[in-house]
């Protein structure tokens, strides 16, 4: 039985009276949306806090808007949500297909975008019981000092695993921060930093509010795909998004997000491949490519090299789609 | 950042709030840092709702917020403030099993019996939804989904779907009756 440790939980009504609680009690405070990853992680004693800022009645954090030029999604947007609405089921259906492949029926209607974006990192060594990891020795992300995954490290690298951020990063999102200085805006790309025990560069003080996506030009498309043992559940064991920019089958342009690797996805920019026709060989090409350039480590389940190549098949299918090949063409000729 | 909590300990005074819980008005104090999952059990009596993994996984603890299926051990008590909670002790009506409870029991879709009440929540929102506009078909696949974040260590699943099943196709055989009795209206 795991049981919380004592906190102040403020619900605020209205964006305003939420940046005071953070600005009060920061860094001792976190937002709370969904929970579906913060409360486990305060079970575990990951997390310490003692305040938590709810935005479950913020009105305008919720639902998605449309602009001439964005779709606008509030961060407590529930996953279920998004991967329901018909605006993003049209115009950025890698972004909700990754949302409807993220935990568990219960937890999509309870987690949200921003909570997804948030998504703390995880690791085999550190989603465990505190005695667990005290027996250990501790880690660099828990009360210690070696890396159990990089003998001899010195920074932390849990997996980033937020099935959302590949997509997201893929379309060009913008993400929107207000705190008590302001309002700040930044590439969701950005947030991202190299270091698993803090690797999402949002402040104590700041809350998200939204995120906004271009809305893709019709010769850009994305595909996501997420490799994970169980249909349900699971976290990601291998998580690529795939953006190939380009008409006529010829590419002019596009990118590789590969996530589940360390706390900071791989951004591969493809432009250097412009003038490719969008066929079996590219397929081929690109998974060579983030072969060569993205390495999954053994910080969570299953074998990393199994994953290096489970990754590779992950972006040839991404692009047969994306190409209108059969996503498996070795099981269609059997 | 690596978290450096001051060991000062926080005020959490019990708060006071109501809800609706089966469908009675609910009136209770409880502290900040209790999960609904927690009130239920230790605040209520109502263990009906199991506790199993307390972190997200098993599926468990299973309740009905709004009529969709959360998860209680990962929902503090205090978010559910005026809202509707539905729990497997709300079920029956008038001391009658429901539907569900009456096919698991046929058809021996519970065996140590500990998921079930989270099978049973999760299976009532997927046959309360059913309707013959948005679908006239009843697939397993679509129990499975439904039911997909309830785990089950002992039946291996066939016998809860098997059940559930049968209660979603009766509940479109009676929408088909009711269609077609007011379709012969003069």
């Amino acid at each position: 039985m795991l049981r919380l440790p004592p906190f102040a939980l403020h619900q605020p009504t209205t964006v305003a009276e939420a940046i005071a609680h953070l600005a009060a009690h920061a860094p001792d405070v976190r937002v709370i949306s969904g929970g579906t990853d913060l409360l486990p992680n305060i079970k575990l004693a990951q997390t310490r806090i003692q305040h938590l800022v709810s935005v479950k009645f913020l009105e305008e954090l919720h639902g998605v808007t449309r602009t001439a030029t964005h779709l606008r999604i509030g961060a407590a947007t529930a996953l279920q949500d998004l991967a329901d609405d018909e605006d993003v089921r049209e115009t950025l259906p890698a972004l909700a297909f990754a949302a409807s492949r993220i935990g568990s029926p219960q937890i999509r209607k309870m987690g949200t975008l921003g909570g997804n974006i948030s998504l703390d990192t995880r690791c085999r060594y550190i989603n465990q019981t505190e005695l667990w990891r005290e027996a250990l020795g501790g880690c660099l992300k828990s009360h210690g000092t070696e890396c159990h995954v990089v003998p001899g490290g010195q920074g932390c690298v849990a997996s980033l695993s937020a099935d959302t951020v590949p997509p997201l990063i893929a379309y060009g999102a913008i993400a929107e921060m207000v705190s008590d200085k302001g309002i700040r805006r930044a590439p969701v790309q950005d947030l991202f930093q190299q270091d698993g025990t803090w690797h999402v560069r949002i402040a104590r003080e700041e809350l998200l509010l939204a995120v906004e996506i271009p809305l893709p030009e019709p010769t850009t498309r994305v595909v996501y795909r997420k490799w994970a043992v169980r249909q349900s559940i699971d976290f990601p064991l291998v998580s690529v998004a795939v953006r190939l920019d380009g008409a006529d089958g010829v590419l002019t342009g596009g990118s590789i997000v590969v996530s589940a690797l360390g706390p900071r996805p791989r951004v591969l920019p493809l432009n250097a491949m412009a003038g490719r026709k969008i066929d079996e060989e590219l397929a081929q090409a690109l998974g060579q490519l983030v072969y060569d350039r993205a390495r999954p480590l053994p910080n969570i389940p299953y074998d990393a090299e199994y994953r290096r190549e489970r990754m590779v098949i992950e972006v040839r299918r991404a692009v047969r789609v994306l190409a209108g090949l059969p996503e498996r063409p070795l099981a269609q000729q059997a | 950042m690596p978290d450096t909590a001051s060991p000062s300990p926080v005020a959490v005074a019990p708060v006071l709030i109501t809800l609706q819980l089966n469908g009675e008005p609910t009136s209770v104090a409880v502290p900040p840092h209790w999960t609904l999952l927690e009130l239920l059990r230790y605040g209520l009596g109502l263990t009906g709702t199991k506790q199993g993994c307390d972190k997200g996984d098993c599926g468990t603890c299973t309740v009905r917020i709004d009529g969709e299926p959360q998860l209680a051990c990962l929902t503090l008590a205090l978010e559910v403030r005026d809202r509707h909670v539905e729990t497997v002790e709300g079920l029956g009506v008038g001391g009658e099993p429901h539907p569900l409870q009456e096919a698991f029991a046929r058809v021996g879709a519970a065996q140590c019996g500990f998921c079930t009440p989270g099978m049973l929540m999760s299976a009532s929102a997927y046959v309360d939804n059913l309707t013959l506009q948005d679908d006239p078909v009843v697939r397993r696949e679509d129990i499975a989904a439904a039911l997909a974040g309830n785990l089950c260590r002992c039946t291996g699943y066939t016998k809860i779907l098997q059940a559930v099943e049968e209660v979603a196709q009766v509940v479109l055989d009676r929408q088909r009756e009711i269609e077609e009795s007011t379709a012969e209206e003069p």
